[in-house]
């Protein structure tokens, strides 16, 4: 099971965070604060597989990390996955991620937080994999796009909308 | 403009293979359909130049927001979905958010998507599952369940799923799997319900009744959409953990499933390829529901699922279909998980072998993880006997991969092979890498690695002065890792093993030489030389004041503990070598001592010197006699790491069946005897076996049966008072009393119970004033519990008459080997005025009599409350009170059952706490127990933490029918 899927930047901001395990909101920016740390001191080419933090299993409970031009994505799982799996996984998000926002950077990300977690429901459930089919995904969130374009006909440069 | 801020954020994640073409400045507002006010927003917070500045932005941006949601003015779908938005990305930076929360649930019933996405978003990721909105956002779920809008539903059960609290398990656990399994249901639905019933299942298993469904769950591993398989398989494989049986025929499906996908040329599966392998995701998954079952009893289905096998090996020796990293690693996913399954099976050697091999060559790959995942499966693999040779041979591969890898999780896995492949032919070469090590390894790892080396030291040792060097390099390389465990070891080892104590006098004396020498090495030299220090006595370099005077120069650098040692280590040699009792008798009197502020120290110095002065040289040589051999059991250290991995841990050890003839130090690792064999003949009564009873009785009708049959035949009488369970019952809390009555025959039971041993008295009265005849009493081992009668029956031998009024008795001597379910069966025959007569009892023998009451403070008992936190470690029972709820009464059969109660441990005075150690021959099982009365309620709630999951339950079960 996955137990956490974290984003955050080589500064160690988060800019996204799904728990799939009760946490409360202190634990939740600790574990962030604790994974930057074992993470972001890991050079280039090491292995991407690391035991958990104090605060998240620890032995049973197993990280996984992807280093993508100024992002981090983490996912913390425990023994049930296969390491590699999720290491794939991580792909996948990113190649979706890439596709729904065409040559995705970090500040896709931050303006559209939402979207990204959209596009992270369709792929996991309350901490399983639901869908590893990026065409399938895609498709998904193509339909979303469109209903959004249908339910709001609104310009969205109007001066109401700035604050 | 406010965006351009870090260029480099815009800098392209590149998955794929396309150049680095950086884009445009600002992405996130031409792209996508943004809300204008948030992104302005994210940006003023991006450049806010101080954490000063951005809480300031932040709090005015929540003051907005709170005066838009309490405005007058109604808000349209669109500005509350922003503001939720808003929220949202506040949350993510670490602020609390108090408000918005009932905005978020009203986006629920929108009957536009978008907003009712937010909605759910809001919720999934803010609502605690106590929040008192739950019954608002339940009727929300409830109204999108039903209606039939694919996509509404998945939003539903996606925010079942993330929620997934009680509540929302007892509102639709019940739907979702008619949801699932609904002829009409889209696929995309059928695969929400299926992780949405899996999440409940984990969280709630009670709510998820097994029905009729469960057999069409499993029929979903041949549907046609691979997404509906793949979440299908989690399920089935969360499911036929707890109920193997219902689910077993997943097995011929999924071996099928797997073989169609394996055999499938790389283009077969379309979407579902990824990057030319076919559904890595959903072999990876059948590969690991496999696990949970032993090899297909079928041989048709076994000889597939080999083929299957052999085939992923095979095609890891094939070229590669492309050079992309992500094709290299989907193939290696399934190989591993491959792998895996071969090495639970442990029955192919072949393919145990050939999984062997294969780990080798990854050993050297260029890739860390593939290094990674190879060391961690071989380590598995060694402790099967068909491949641990095969393991072995890659031992210089492993100790370079310890030396050499730059990444210590890789150094981490190396140092768990070489632990997992070592035996006596490589111990000495494996002990002394992992000593050169210890020297640099991370700070993280060393006491593991300490705690590792004096495992394999110990228990690989030919001679003992190996192990005593290899315990002293562990204190002089990495002291302040080796704990209490390790050097308490080695000393019980010392003190066990005569031939040892010479070599260990005049290795600890060379060490102490060293000018700054570990405490830790200070109190294993105070202690052996306060033993064994008269056996280097003779030489004039370690002679009686060389050996003090040495010790002693250490004496004011060490802590109270460590100087409270050496103070006993004083009188002992007061009492070895009399020459230095004027010496020490100064040193004890000395101000520092006699008026220590520290009151330990104060009154060991006090006492010692009183002894040492009014003692006379043979009552000191008594008291202070050489300690006597400590008890063999369980290694310390072995427990202690095993703590620290958690469960299985120790496995390479635990077993010890590669090496039997090993247990020659240490008795805790011998090999448990798996099972107990229980021969009847040792159960007859010695007092009958010259005199077998006329007619052969027959065995039991069946052993787990509490009251087999009370006198067949004419003359049955039914049992007077409780009944026999009822009786038995009673016995759980208490040692004595009556166990059965009827109008021919009282049994009554004396019995008393220490550490693994127990003696029970067995009283037969006649209440009849007729003689029984063939009077035949015996004991019948269901289980494991192998009890050995030593005295039988009170009667001349070669008789078994009781005449009218007259009693019998019968002791049986009971020897726990190690923990039990079932109590054994007390069989007795006989014959009255001719009708033959028999019934059989349940023994009262249960595993809590080999309790030992165990004290605690508060902060130990959470601790290990904590470290047994595993779910299946605990058992937990509510019910219902069956007698009036008195603490005295509560408290006695708590006492009763054996465990110490815990005083000022829970917060709440009303609830008990206890702790205790069940003390069998093989093993020691720790349990914690809590019994919380509810009076009002008339209820208890009993919670039972133990190491091993079916005393938990049992202990449970027993305890649960006393209140």
């Amino acid at each position: 099971m996955i137990k956490a899927i974290l984003i955050f930047s080589n500064q160690g901001k988060p800019w996204l965070s799904k728990f799939y395990q009760p946490y409360s909101e202190d634990t939740q920016q600790q574990i962030i604060g604790e994974t930057f740390h074992l993470v972001s001191k890991r050079d280039e080419n090491v292995c991407n597989f690391l035991e958990g933090g104090l605060l998240i299993g620890r032995s049973d409970n197993k990280l996984i990390y992807r280093h993508y031009a100024t992002l981090y994505f983490v996912f913390y799982v425990d023994s049930s996955e296969s390491e590699l799996g999720i290491f794939d996984l991580i792909q996948v998000f990113v190649e979706t991620l890439d596709k729904c926002f065409e040559n995705v950077c970090e500040l896709d990300l931050i303006f559209h937080v939402d979207k990204v977690h959209n596009i992270l429901v369709e792929m996991v459930m309350g901490g399983m994999v639901l869908e590893t089919n990026m065409n399938e995904i895609v498709t998904q969130i193509d339909t979303q796009n469109k209903l959004e374009k249908s339910e709001y006909l609104i310009p969205h440069f109007d001066n109401h909308d700035r604050e | 403009c406010p965006l351009q801020a870090a260029s480099q954020r815009t800098q392209p994640l590149g998955p794929s293979e396309r150049g680095a073409d950086t884009t445009a400045i600002m992405p996130a507002v031409s792209k996508g359909d943004g809300m204008r006010g948030l992104a302005v927003f994210i940006s003023d917070i991006r450049n806010c130049k101080s954490k000063e500045a951005e809480i300031k932005r932040i709090n005015k941006e929540l003051a907005n927001i709170r005066s838009k949601f309490k405005g007058d003015k109604a808000l349209d779908g669109y500005s509350k979905k922003k503001y939720v938005c808003k929220l949202l990305f506040i949350f993510l930076l670490g602020h609390d958010i108090d408000f918005g929360h009932m905005e978020a649930v009203n986006l629920l019933s929108s009957n536009k998507y978008t907003e009712k996405q937010i909605g759910y978003l809001f919720i999934s990721v803010l609502v605690n599952s106590n929040s008192e909105l739950i019954r608002l956002i339940n009727n929300a779920i409830k109204n999108d369940l039903a209606s039939r809008n694919p996509t509404f539903m998945c939003l539903a059960l996606h925010c079942i799923a993330n929620v997934g609290s009680r509540e929302m398990g007892e509102a639709f656990a019940a739907d979702i799997p008619r949801i699932l399994v609904a002829g009409d249901s889209m696929d995309s639905v059928k695969q929400s319900a299926a992780l949405c019933l899996l999440r409940l299942y984990k969280a709630s298993p009670d709510l998820v009744p097994m029905g009729e469904w469960t057999a069409r769950v499993v029929h979903l591993l041949n549907d046609q959409h691979m997404g509906v398989v793949t979440a299908a398989v989690s399920l089935i494989t969360c499911l036929c953990k707890k109920n193997p049986d219902d689910f077993k025929t997943c097995i011929s499906l999924a071996v099928s499933r797997l073989s169609r996908i394996v055999s499938s040329a790389s283009t077969d599966l379309q979407d579902y390829t990824y990057y030319f392998v076919p559904a890595p995701w959903l072999s990876v998954k059948l590969l690991r529901l496999l696990q949970c079952y032993p090899p297909p009893e079928d041989a048709a289905v076994k000889g597939r699922l080999v083929e299957c096998l052999e085939t992923v090996l095979n095609k890891a020796q094939e070229p590669p279909k492309s050079k992309k990293v992500q094709h290299s690693n989907a193939k290696n996913a399934i190989l591993f998980e491959t792998i895996s399954l071969i090495i639970h099976y442990d029955s192919e050697p072949n393919l145990l072998v050939r999984a062997c091999n294969q780990l080798g060559q990854f050993l050297q790959h260029r890739e860390t993880n593939l290094r990674y995942l190879a060391l961690e499966s071989m380590c598995t693999l060694a402790s099967s006997e068909f491949s641990h040779e095969a393991v072995k041979t890659h031992i210089d591969t492993v100790i370079n991969a310890l030396k050499t890898e730059r990444d210590v999780s890789v150094r981490q896995r190396a140092a768990d092979l070489l632990y997992a492949m070592c035996d006596r032919s490589n111990a000495k070469q494996i002990v002394s890498e992992m000593l050169r090590y210890l020297e640099t390894a991370d700070y993280a790892i060393r006491e593991e690695i300490v705690l590792k080396v004096a495992i394999l030291a110990e228990k690989y040792a030919v001679d003992y002065s190996w192990y005593v060097d290899t315990i002293l390099n562990l204190i002089r390389i990495a002291g302040d890792y080796v704990s209490e465990e390790v050097w308490y070891r080695v000393l019980q080892i010392v003190t066990n093993r005569d031939d040892v104590q010479g070599y260990a006098a005049k290795t600890v004396f060379e060490a102490l030489q060293a000018p700054a020498c570990h405490e830790n090495m200070v109190k294993v030299g105070g202690y052996i030389l306060g033993e064994f220090g008269n056996l280097i006595a003779g030489d004039p370099r370690s002679s009686p004041p060389v050996q003090f005077s040495l010790l002693h120069s250490k004496f004011h650098l060490c802590s109270v503990a460590t100087r409270a040692l050496l103070l006993s280590t004083y009188i002992k040699f007061i009492n070895l070598f009399p020459e230095t009792k004027a010496t020490i008798q100064g040193v004890l009197r000395a101000g520092s001592q006699l008026r220590n502020a520290d009151v330990e120290l104060q009154q060991r110095a006090v006492e010692y010197l009183t002894l040492s002065s009014v003692a006379s040289t043979d009552v000191l040589a008594t008291v202070l006699e050489e300690m006597p051999p400590f008890p063999e059991r369980e290694s310390s250290i072995l427990a202690k790491l095993k703590r620290k991995k958690g469960p299985g841990a120790g496995s390479a050890l635990d077993d010890g069946r590669r090496d039997p003839s090993s247990n020659d130090i240490n008795g805790g690792v011998e090999p448990t005897p798996s099972t107990v064999s229980t021969p009847s003949p040792s159960a007859d009564l010695l007092g009958l076996r010259a005199a077998p009873p006329p007619a052969a009785p027959p065995a039991p009708a069946s052993a787990g049966n509490l009251l087999v049959d009370v006198f067949d035949g004419p003359a049955a009488q039914p049992s007077l008072g409780p009944t026999p369970e009822e009786a038995f019952l009673r016995f759980v809390c208490k040692n004595n009393g009556v166990l059965f009555e009827n109008q021919l025959l009282q049994i009554g039971v004396k019995s008393e119970f220490r550490q693994n041993l127990g003696r029970m008295y067995l009283f037969y009265g006649n209440k009849t004033s007729v003689q029984f005849q063939n009077f035949s009493p015996t004991v019948v081992h269901p289980g494991d519990l192998q009890t050995h009668i030593l005295s039988g029956v009170a009667q001349p031998p070669g008789s078994s008459l009781v005449d009218g009024g007259a009693q019998v008795q019968q002791v049986l001597n009971i020897e726990c080997l190690r923990d039990f379910l079932t109590p054994p069966l007390l069989s007795v025959r006989f014959r009255y005025g001719g009708a033959p007569q028999s019934l059989t009892l349940k023994l009262p023998v249960t595993i809590n009599k080999f309790f030992q009451p165990t004290e605690m403070a508060a902060q130990d008992f959470f601790q290990r409350w904590k470290q047994l936190s595993l779910p299946q470690q605990e058992a937990q029972k509510i019910f219902k009170a069956n007698h009036p709820m008195d603490a005295e009464v509560t408290k006695a059969k708590l006492l009763g059952f054996g465990s110490a109660l815990l005083d000022n441990v829970d917060p709440n005075p009303e609830n008990f706490v206890g702790a205790g150690i069940i003390q069998t021959k093989a093993l020691q099982v720790g349990c914690l127990l809590r019994l919380e009365p509810n009076a009002q309620a008339q209820m208890y709630r009993l919670t039972l933490r133990t190491s091993k999951e079916p005393v938990s339950r049992h202990l449970c079960e027993l305890l649960a029918q006393q209140f």
